[in-house]
C-alpha cells in the first residue's frame, strides 16, 4: 500500500513532515484546532474593539486606541469603515475560520477515526491539503485588514449591491470564502467515506458514538449546502471583476451618479444563495456541539445516553429539513404570504426534532450518578444556553412577529445564545474532555471551574440584554446607537453588555493558562481516565500513529455505562467478554 | 505497525460495495451538482426576473457548440475505451486512448477560445449585459472543469506506468473515478449547450 | 421629539398603530409560553442534577426508563407551534402584508431610499403619481421627478420627513436607488427591506398622533447609523394644512423647498 509505507517510515520522518505537513489524522486536528481556538480569540478581539464604541460612542479607546491607522481610528476614535470591518470580519472569522475548523476539523479529524476504530482517515494526503488550504484562505482574511481601504465591510452576510459596491476586501473575503469552501467540501469527502468505509468490525451504524453521527450528517450539510455559495461567491466575483450584473438591477444611481453597468440582475438572488448555505450552516455549527455533549453526559452520568435512537433519528430529520429553512431569513424581502407561510412551517417543523435531542440529553441525566467535572459543566450549561437560543428563535420564525424583530438586537442575542454559550461551551467541554487523549495529561480542574463559572455568568450578561435591546426595535449594525432616541434609550444596556464582554475576556485567562500549564504540569494519565466506553479511550495516551494497538473490533453499543452484572460501571465497546 | 492499514483502498467494501476513492469521487460529484445547481437556478431566476431575453441561437454560434458537443461526447468515449483496456491489461491501448481523450478535450478548449475570441471581436463581453455574463461563467466554469480534467488525465497518461507496476487495482480504480468525472464535466455541457445554445 | 423615554425604554417600544397590537399581542404569547418552557424544564434540570448527583451509595441506574411526560409535553408543544402558525402567524402576516381596504381610500406615499436618507414622493391634490427617472435624480430632486411629465405638477418631495395624517391608512411604495435598506418604524411595527429593482409596499394607520423615528434596519454602508428619518402622524387639518403649503404655486421647476433634517 502506498498510504501504508508513508506510514511505517513516520517514525524517522523530518520534523516538517511529522508536525507541519502531517498526513497524521491527529496532527491535523490538532492544527485545525490550535488554528481555531487562535482565530476564536482573534474574532472575539474584533468585538471588543467594536464594544467600546458601542458602549461609549465617539470616545477615544484608551491605551491602545492610538496603536491603529489613521484609516482604522482618528486620536483614538473609531471610524465607521472601520466598525464596517470589524463587525463583519467577526462574523466571517467566528463561523468559517474559528468554530467550524474547531468542531470539524479538530474535534472532527481527532475523534472520527479513533471512535471507528480506524487507523486514519480514508484519504490523509486530501486532509492534510484541506487543512493548507484553510489555512490559505485564513491568510487572505487577514492580510485584507492591511489593504489600503481595509478588509470587507458590508456584514458577514455580504449582500450586494452593497458588497458589490465595496472596497477591494470584499474581493479578498470573496477569494478568502473560496479557499474555505474548498477546504471544507475536501474534508466533508473525507469524513464521509471514513465513516461510510472504515468502521471497525462490529461497528455498526447504530453502534456509532453520536458525535460520530452528528459529524456524519454535518459532512453532508457541508458537502452539499456549500457548493450554492461558492456559486454565489464566483458571481459576485464575476460582478466585481468583469462588470457583470447579476446581483444588480437597473437603473441603479449611486451617490447622484447612474452606475455604468448593464443592470438586469438581482439582489435577492444573492440571499437566496447565501442563505441556502447559511442555514445549514447553523447545523454545522450545533450538531458537533450536540454530538460532544452526549459523549460528556454519558460518561458522567455513568449511564447510556435516553432515547439514542431517536436523537439519531432526529438529527437525520435535522439534515434533511436544514435544506429547506432558508427563506425565514428573508420574510421582509418582499416575499408572497404563501412563500412565507411554507417557509414558517418548514422552521416549525425543525424545532421538533431539535426539542428531541435536548430533551433526550436532558433526561439522560435522570438515574445518572452524575460526576461535576469541568467538561460536565461545561457540557450541562450546553443544555439551558442552548435552549434560550433555540426557544428565542421562535419569535423569529413566525414571520408576524419578526416584522418587528428582524434584524435587531435580538437576532444578535438568538443566534449568540445558540453558537456562543451553546456550541462554544460545548467545544472548551470537548477540550477539557479530550485533552488527556491528545496530551496524555489532565487539565486542572479548579482553574477549569473558575473558567467555567466566571464564563456562564459574563456570556449571559452579554446576551441577555440583547433580547431587550431587540424588543426596543434596535437596528443591527449601528455604529452609534445613541443616533437613535429609540435607541439610546437602551444606552444603559449597551454599557452593560460592553462592561460583560471585557470580564468574559479576562475569564478566559484562567483557561489560557491551565491549556498551557496542563501540558507541562498536569497530572499524567493513562489511557481512560474518565473511564470512557468509546473506541478512543482503548488507544493509548496520546495515541500513536496508527492509533491503536491492535485492531479494535466492536461488541455492542457506545454506553453501556452500570449495564448490571459487571464488575465496574463502564463496558467498553472493544471489550469482547465481561470485564 | 501493522494496523495502520487503511482498508479498502483497491477492494470494494462488502456493505457499500465501493472503494474509498469511488464513494468520494460520488460524494464529490455530487457537491458538484449542487455548484451548477445553483448556477442553473440562478440563471432561471435571472430570465424569469426580465421581460426579454436574448435567444441563445442568434448571438451564439450554434454549428461550433454542436461541433464541441460531438467532441466531448467521443472524448468520454474514448475515455470508458481507456478504462476497458485497463481492466483487459493492455495498457498501451490504455495510453493510446487516454492521448486521444485528452487530445479531444484540448480540441474542445481551442474550439471554445474561438468562440470567446468572437464574442469579444465584436464587443460582447460579461458586462454586455446579463446573457452574456451567465453564458461567459457558466461555460468558462465548465471550461475550467475541462482543464482539471486534462490536468488530471495527463497525470495519469505520464506519470501512471509505476503505479500500475506495482498496483494494478487500485490504478484501474483511479482511472475510473477520473472517468466518473469526465463523464460528469460531459453532462455538464449536455445541460449547457441547449440552456444557452438553443433556448 | 421630546421627551422621547415616553416612546422608547427596554422593551418593545410605545404601539401606534392598528395592526401593532396584533404583533405585540403574538410577542407576548410567544414569551410567555417560552418562558413557561424554560422554566419547567429548568426545574427539571436542576432538580435532576442534585437528585442524581454522584454520592456514596447511590449508583446509576443503567434500565431504560421510558418517560411519558416529556412525550406528552412535545407533542403539547408541537401543538402549540401549529396553532401559533395558523392561528396567528400565517393570517396576521397575510393581513400585513395585504392592504385591507381599496386603494383610493388610503394615502398615497413612495419612498426613494439612497445612502444615507429616505425621500417621500407624495402624489399632490390629484392622487397621481408624477413619472419618476433614474436619469433625473440629483441632490435638488432626490428622487428624479420628471415636472414635465403629466400628473407631475402637483407632487411634493420631502427629505426625512413623511408627514401622514393620523386614523388614515397609508400604503408606502419602497424603491431604492442605490443599495438595499429597511425601511423600519419601530413605533408602528413596521419593517421591510427596501431592495432596488423590486418595489415592495407596506401600509399602516396610525391612532396616534406625534413625531417618530424611522430607522434603516439594513447595513447600507459608512452611514447606516444615521439614516434616521422621522414620521410625523397629524390630525387630519394638520396634514391639510402642511399639503397645501407644500404644493408647489406654479406647474414648473424649480423643485420644491426641501425639509431638511431634523425637528
Amino acid at each position: 500500500m502506498k498510504e501504508h509505507s508513508s506510514h511505517s517510515h513516520s517514525a524517522s520522518l523530518p520534523f516538517w513532515r511529522k508536525y507541519i505537513f502531517s498526513l497524521d489524522h491527529k496532527v491535523i486536528g490538532v492544527q485545525y484546532a490550535v488554528t481555531g481556538l487562535l482565530f476564536l480569540l482573534f474574532g472575539f478581539t474584533l468585538i471588543m474593539l467594536i464594544r467600546w464604541q458601542l458602549a461609549y460612542p465617539g470616545q477615544p479607546l484608551p491605551v491602545i486606541g492610538h496603536l491603529f491607522s489613521e484609516k482604522m481610528m482618528v486620536g483614538g476614535i473609531m471610524l465607521p469603515e472601520f466598525y464596517n470591518q470589524l463587525g463583519a470580519m467577526h462574523g466571517t472569522i467566528m463561523v468559517f475560520l474559528g468554530v467550524v475548523p474547531l468542531a470539524v476539523g479538530g474535534f472532527g479529524n481527532y475523534l472520527v477515526p479513533l471512535q471507528i476504530g480506524a487507523p486514519d482517515m480514508a484519504f490523509p494526503k486530501l486532509n492534510m491539503m484541506s487543512y493548507w488550504v484553510y489555512f490559505m484562505g485564513g491568510l487572505i482574511m487577514l492580510a485584507s485588514f492591511f489593504l489600503p481601504e481595509g478588509a470587507a465591510q458590508s456584514g458577514w452576510t455580504s449582500y450586494p449591491p452593497l458588497a458589490n459596491l465595496a472596497s477591494s476586501g470584499q474581493t479578498f473575503w470573496l477569494l478568502g470564502m473560496v479557499f474555505l469552501i474548498t477546504s471544507s467540501l475536501l474534508g466533508s469527502v473525507n469524513f464521509i467515506v471514513t465513516i461510510a468505509q472504515l468502521r471497525a468490525d462490529g461497528l455498526s451504524f447504530f453502534r456509532l458514538p453520536f458525535f460520530v453521527w452528528a459529524q456524519f450528517i454535518t459532512s453532508f450539510l457541508l458537502l452539499l449546502a456549500f457548493p450554492p455559495l461558492e456559486a454565489a461567491g464566483v458571481l459576485q466575483l464575476m460582478d466585481r471583476l468583469a462588470g457583470t450584473s447579476f446581483f444588480m438591477p437597473s437603473g441603479l444611481v449611486v451617490a447622484g451618479e447612474q452606475l455604468a453597468v448593464s443592470g438586469g440582475g438581482n439582489p435577492v438572488l444573492w440571499q437566496h444563495l447565501f442563505w441556502f448555505l447559511a442555514h445549514p450552516e447553523v447545523y454545522v455549527l450545533i450538531l458537533p456541539a450536540m454530538g460532544i455533549v452526549a459523549e460528556i453526559l454519558a460518561c458522567n452520568t455513568r449511564k447510556p445516553i435516553y432515547g439514542y435512537r431517536s436523537m439519531v433519528y432526529s438529527v437525520v430529520a435535522i439534515g434533511f429539513l436544514s435544506f429547506v429553512v432558508w427563506a425565514h431569513h428573508m420574510f421582509l424581502t418582499g416575499m408572497g404570504t404563501k412563500m412565507s407561510g411554507f417557509f414558517q412551517i418548514t422552521t416549525m417543523m425543525i424545532s421538533v426534532p431539535s426539542v428531541i435531542i435536548l430533551t433526550a440529553l436532558a433526561l439522560s441525566l435522570w438515574g445518572g450518578s452524575i460526576r461535576f467535572n469541568t467538561p460536565m459543566l461545561f457540557a450541562i450549561a450546553f443544555l439551558p444556553m442552548f435552549g434560550i437560543g433555540g426557544l428565542t428563535g421562535l419569535p423569529l420564525g413566525l414571520a408576524a412577529s419578526d416584522v418587528h424583530l428582524h434584524d435587531t438586537y435580538y437576532v444578535i442575542g438568538h443566534f449568540h445564545y445558540v453558537v456562543a454559550p451553546g456550541t462554544i461551551f460545548a467545544l472548551f467541554a470537548g477540550v477539557y474532555h479530550w485533552f488527556p487523549k491528545v496530551t496524555g495529561r489532565k487539565m486542572s480542574e479548579v482553574l477549569g471551574k473558575i473558567h467555567f463559572f466566571f464564563s456562564l455568568i459574563f456570556i449571559n450578561g452579554v446576551f441577555m440584554p440583547m433580547f431587550l435591546m431587540g424588543l426596543a426595535g434596535v437596528s443591527r449594525r449601528l455604529y452609534d446607537p445613541t443616533q437613535y432616541a429609540h435607541a439610546g434609550s437602551t444606552q444603559p444596556l449597551n454599557v452593560f453588555v460592553s462592561i460583560c464582554a471585557w470580564l468574559l475576556a479576562l475569564a478566559q485567562i484562567p483557561f489560557v493558562l491551565n491549556f498551557f500549564g496542563s501540558l507541562i504540569f498536569g497530572k499524567k494519565v493513562d489511557r481512560n481516565p474518565w473511564e470512557a466506553t468509546t473506541l478512543e479511550w482503548a488507544a493509548p495516551s496520546p495515541p500513536p500513529h496508527g492509533n491503536f494497538d491492535e485492531v479494535p473490533a466492536v461488541y455492542r453499543g457506545p454506553y453501556e455505562y452500570s449495564v448490571p452484572g459487571q464488575a465496574r460501571d463502564f463496558w467498553p465497546q472493544h471489550m469482547a467478554k465481561e470485564n | 505497525m501493522s494496523t495502520a492499514v487503511i482498508r479498502y483502498i483497491d477492494k470494494p467494501h462488502p456493505v457499500t460495495g465501493v472503494t474509498n476513492a469511488k464513494l468520494g469521487t460520488w460524494c464529490f460529484l455530487a457537491s458538484e451538482v449542487m455548484l451548477f445547481g445553483a448556477l442553473f437556478s440562478a440563471y432561471v431566476l435571472l430570465r424569469t426576473g426580465v421581460s426579454e431575453w436574448p435567444h441563445g441561437s442568434q448571438f451564439l454560434n450554434v454549428p461550433l457548440a454542436t461541433l464541441n458537443t460531438l467532441i466531448l461526447i467521443t472524448s468520454s468515449v474514448t475515455m470508458v475505451m481507456s478504462w476497458a483496456s485497463l481492466m483487459l491489461k493492455q495498457f498501451g491501448k490504455y495510453r493510446l486512448y487516454l492521448a486521444i481523450t485528452i487530445l479531444l478535450a484540448l480540441a474542445f478548449l481551442v474550439v471554445k477560445g474561438f468562440e470567446y475570441g468572437h464574442k469579444f471581436e465584436h464587443h460582447h463581453f460579461p458586462s454586455t449585459n446579463t446573457f452574456y455574463a451567465i453564458y461567459f461563467t457558466l461555460t468558462g466554469l465548465h471550461g475550467l472543469h475541462v482543464i482539471g480534467g486534462v490536468v488530471v488525465n495527463a497525470y495519469f497518461l505520464f506519470f501512471g506506468k509505476r503505479m500500475w507496476e506495482t498496483h494494478p487495482e487500485q490504478f484501474a480504480g483511479r482511472i475510473e473515478c477520473a472517468g466518473l468525472y469526465w463523464h460528469f464535466v460531459d453532462l455538464v455541457w449536455i445541460f449547457l449547450f441547449p440552456v444557452l445554445y438553443l433556448l | 421629539m421630546n421627551p422621547a423615554s415616553k416612546f422608547y425604554g427596554w422593551g418593545l417600544p410605545v404601539d401606534i398603530s392598528t395592526h401593532g397590537p396584533e404583533i405585540d399581542r403574538l410577542i407576548h404569547v410567544l414569551h410567555v409560553f417560552m418562558f413557561l418552557l424554560f422554566a419547567g424544564w429548568f426545574v427539571f434540570l436542576v432538580l435532576a442534577l442534585v437528585r442524581f448527583r454522584k454520592r456514596p451509595g447511590h449508583a446509576a441506574v443503567y434500565k431504560e426508563q421510558h418517560f411519558k411526560t416529556p412525550t406528552y409535553v412535545e407533542v403539547g408543544v408541537a401543538l402549540f407551534e401549529i396553532v401559533l402558525l395558523f392561528a396567528f402567524s400565517i393570517p396576521l402576516f397575510y393581513r400585513i402584508r395585504n392592504i385591507p381596504f381599496p386603494q383610493q381610500d388610503a394615502l398615497q406615499v413612495r419612498v426613494v431610499a439612497e445612502q444615507f436618507a429616505w425621500n417621500f414622493h407624495y402624489p399632490g391634490s390629484d392622487g397621481i403619481f408624477g413619472q419618476t427617472k433614474p436619469s433625473l435624480m440629483s441632490p435638488s430632486n432626490p428622487v428624479g421627478l420628471d415636472r414635465n411629465s403629466p400628473n407631475a405638477a402637483d407632487d411634493i418631495t420631502t427629505i426625512n420627513q413623511l408627514h401622514v395624517p393620523v386614523n388614515r391608512p397609508v400604503s408606502v411604495e419602497l424603491a431604492s436607488k442605490d443599495v438595499i435598506h429597511s425601511f423600519a418604524i419601530p413605533v408602528l411595527r413596521v419593517k421591510q427591506d427596501v431592495i432596488p429593482g423590486t418595489p415592495s409596499r407596506v401600509w399602516f394607520q396610525a391612532k396616534q398622533t406625534g413625531n417618530f423615528e424611522i430607522a434603516c434596519a439594513q447595513l447600507c454602508g459608512l452611514g447606516h447609523y444615521r439614516m434616521r428619518g422621522f414620521i410625523m402622524i397629524k390630525t387630519e387639518d394638520e396634514y391639510n394644512n402642511w399639503l397645501a403649503k407644500m404644493t408647489p404655486v406654479k406647474p414648473a421647476p424649480p423643485a420644491p423647498a426641501v425639509t431638511q433634517g431634523a425637528t
